[in-house]
């Protein structure tokens, strides 16, 4: 196709403003990236001289250990937990009618317009009236909350993208709805509880906000250990934290897509 | 060998019909998609359910599936009331349009589903699931996944899933409209030929005139929430009992006229200027008044220009069809303002022409202002 002058400068203005936008993007990543291998103990840009050992005292000191420990904890545990609820709560809004159906679906998605400080400072005033204990699963409970919303929405996407037709043929074969249910729709709609899933666990794992209101020492997180160490420490340590932080949650999301690409290899998509 | 295995028991009712639909409605938020229906489908037909989209026919197939339940009425299946039963324990095979085949599992698991929901013994099953493969000839094609098979391989495995399991009742569901023109040929043959060496009673949804005049034993026409008229290819085609009917199924020339007196299935007819005289198919013509004369194009003929009796028209177009010439005429008394005939190959008519087209003495049919 013929292109004129005015069609090439726009092209490569085009080009110019998507390169800009995606290095804004990513320029505080780089930044805490060279950072990281600052040898001075001061976090000051640009590194005058380099090393690797702020790595190594992430590795070595003890609340982050502890903190990711309960991180992977709360993640695993919160979007379990939000994964069961929320695909439930997907089923029930795509298949049934019923009343206040609207005023349940509003409650459900409250949690993305109340603030996180919100729902952590509730928890909190909460569980102190109840004079309850603050431990971990108090931790689990404010981030089920906080990503509940987020599975609702991507079970019912894959639901609704879900023809009827395949659980109408399935029981006109014979399969009961429990049978159906288990040989069919769930098959069918794993990559989308899957991805659910990945996303409240991501989501969690990088809560800091809410989870600020209800750890104690014991039940801190890792982005609460990070926040913790910060106040006391101006050291590169926290820089090559995040880079690991940032390392570990691309890793993951490879692994998924990964498993998306295998389930098309299994013609299950 | 796909036999029913429901045949003991049937065996006591073996005259009733395969399908009794009685007074059968349905709406959807306060909008009709099904008046009250009455109708049979004996045993072994292969009954199409013909209309335009939002006819009702889809309704009513989901209706007698069972995937949707009747507000009023009752639906029998083999003499058995089932308006409440489950589409699981109808015994009913499914051909969708777009097949539903199950992406995740084999084409054997596919055909097999149906067994094992059953709980039919594994060396049966599988048997079953063989011969079932063997009728639609994809023996070799057992391994693979679904969407490794082209559209027409698709589409037989759908109909061995829905065979393997002896359904009393096969529904069709528009089953061809993803085919191209030629496969769709061929598997209608096919389809047609496993039907009826079955002698499988067959519920064929379809909005293509076409296909249903084809392929079935008796077509239901439907439109606006109803049946219009139920009966064989022919009496559909050739009597058709009202406008819609008639202007739906096949090609139709349709006349304005007032009928000026009828007497038993003959009737006088003025047409624009002139009269015309005609004995319709019909035993109960309209009351005297504005009508609608309707005629196919080959019981229409050229007539000189003038001729008592018959309806000015010019050409607009004349289309080459072979065997013959399909004449497009500009007439003023149609409906639309334009008729159509059949005439021999080696007839020359220009476009401009003036032209009469002269009627048949049968095969005509008035239709009053309601229907």
């Amino acid at each position: 196709m013929y292109k004129s002058f005015s069609d090439h400068l726009l092209d490569w203005a085009g080009r110019i403003l998507l390169t800009l936008i995606l290095g804004f993007l990513v320029l505080p990543f780089i930044v805490v990236f060279i950072a990281s291998f600052n040898e001075s103990a001061i976090l000051s840009f640009p590194p005058q001289s380099w090393s690797t050992r702020w790595y190594v005292n992430a590795f070595e000191y003890r609340d982050f250990g502890n903190g990711l420990r309960n991180s992977l904890r709360v993640a695993a545990f919160g979007a379990g937990i939000a994964l069961v609820a929320g695909a439930g709560f997907a089923y029930v809004f795509n298949r049934y009618d019923f009343a206040f159906k609207n005023t349940l679906n509003g409650i459900l998605l409250s949690p993305l317009i109340i603030p996180n400080f919100t729902i952590g400072l509730g928890v909190l005033v909460l569980t102190a009236a109840a004079s309850m204990p603050r431990n971990v699963w108090t931790v689990v409970a404010v981030h089920v909350i906080i990503v509940l919303p987020f599975v609702v929405r991507s079970v019912y996407v894959s639901l609704q993208n879900l023809e009827r037709a395949y659980e109408q043929a399935a029981e006109s074969l014979g399969g009961r709805p429990l049978h159906v249910l288990l040989t069919i729709t769930l098959p069918l709609l794993l990559p989308g509880l899957v991805a659910g899933a990945i996303f409240a666990a991501i989501l969690s794992f990088n809560e800091f906000t809410a989870s600020l209101y209800v750890v104690s020492q014991r039940t801190e997180t890792l982005p609460v250990a990070m926040y913790n160490y910060v106040r006391e420490y101006a050291d590169p340590t926290l820089a090559a934290m995040s880079v690991l932080y940032v390392a570990a949650v691309a890793a993951l999301l490879l692994l998924v897509h990964k498993i998306f690409r295998l389930e098309k290899v299994l013609n299950v998509d | 060998m796909l036999i029913d295995t429901a045949q003991a028991s049937a065996q006591q009712t073996a005259d009733a019909p395969a399908v009794r639909v009685e007074g059968v409605s349905k709406s959807f938020a306060g909008s009709v998609a099904l008046e009250p229906i009455s109708m049979r489908i004996e045993r072994g037909e292969f009954l199409t359910l013909l209309g335009p989209s939002g006819c009702g026919k889809t309704t009513l197939l989901n209706l007698i599936a069972g995937f949707l339940e009747a507000d009023q009425g009752e639906l029998y299946i083999h003499d058995k009331p089932v308006t409440r039963v489950p589409p699981y324990q109808r015994e009913i095979g499914i051909v969708f349009q777009n097949y539903a085949l199950f992406p995740h599992m084999s084409v054997a698991r596919n055909v097999g589903y149906g067994l094992r929901t059953r709980g039919v013994p594994k060396a049966e099953a599988e048997r079953r699931v063989r011969e079932a493969l063997a009728l639609v000839k994809l023996e070799d094609f057992a391994d693979r996944r679904p969407r490794q098979l082209s559209g027409g391989q698709q589409q037989r495995v759908a109909l061995a899933r829905a065979l393997v399991i002896r359904p009393r009742v096969l529904l069709l569901d528009e089953p061809f409209s993803a085919l191209d023109r030629n496969l769709r040929a061929a598997m209608q043959v096919e389809l047609r030929e496993i039907q009826t060496s079955l002698g499988l009673t067959t519920v064929f949804v379809t909005h293509d005139q076409g296909e249903a005049l084809s392929m079935s034993d008796r077509i239901a026409v439907m439109s606006r929430a109803t049946i219009r008229q139920i009966g064989t290819p022919s009496e559909i085609y050739d009597h058709p009992q009202n406008h819609f009917v008639a202007s739906f199924v096949g090609d139709a020339n349709m006349f304005r006229a007032t009928l000026l007196e009828a007497e038993g299935s003959d009737a006088r007819l003025k047409l624009g200027e002139t009269e015309a005289r005609i004995t319709s198919f019909q035993t109960d013509l309209p009351a005297p008044g504005p009508v609608t004369l309707f005629v196919r194009p080959e019981h229409c003929h050229l007539a000189e220009p003038g001729t008592p009796g018959t309806i000015p028209a010019t050409v607009a177009l004349s289309v080459y069809q072979g065997s013959h010439t399909e004449l497009h005429v500009d007439c003023p008394l149609a409906e639309g303002g334009r008729a159509m005939l059949r005439v021999p190959s080696r007839t020359s008519v220009a476009p401009g022409e003036p032209l009469a087209i002269g009627l048949a003495e049968s095969g005509a049919a008035v239709f009053g202002a309601e229907d």
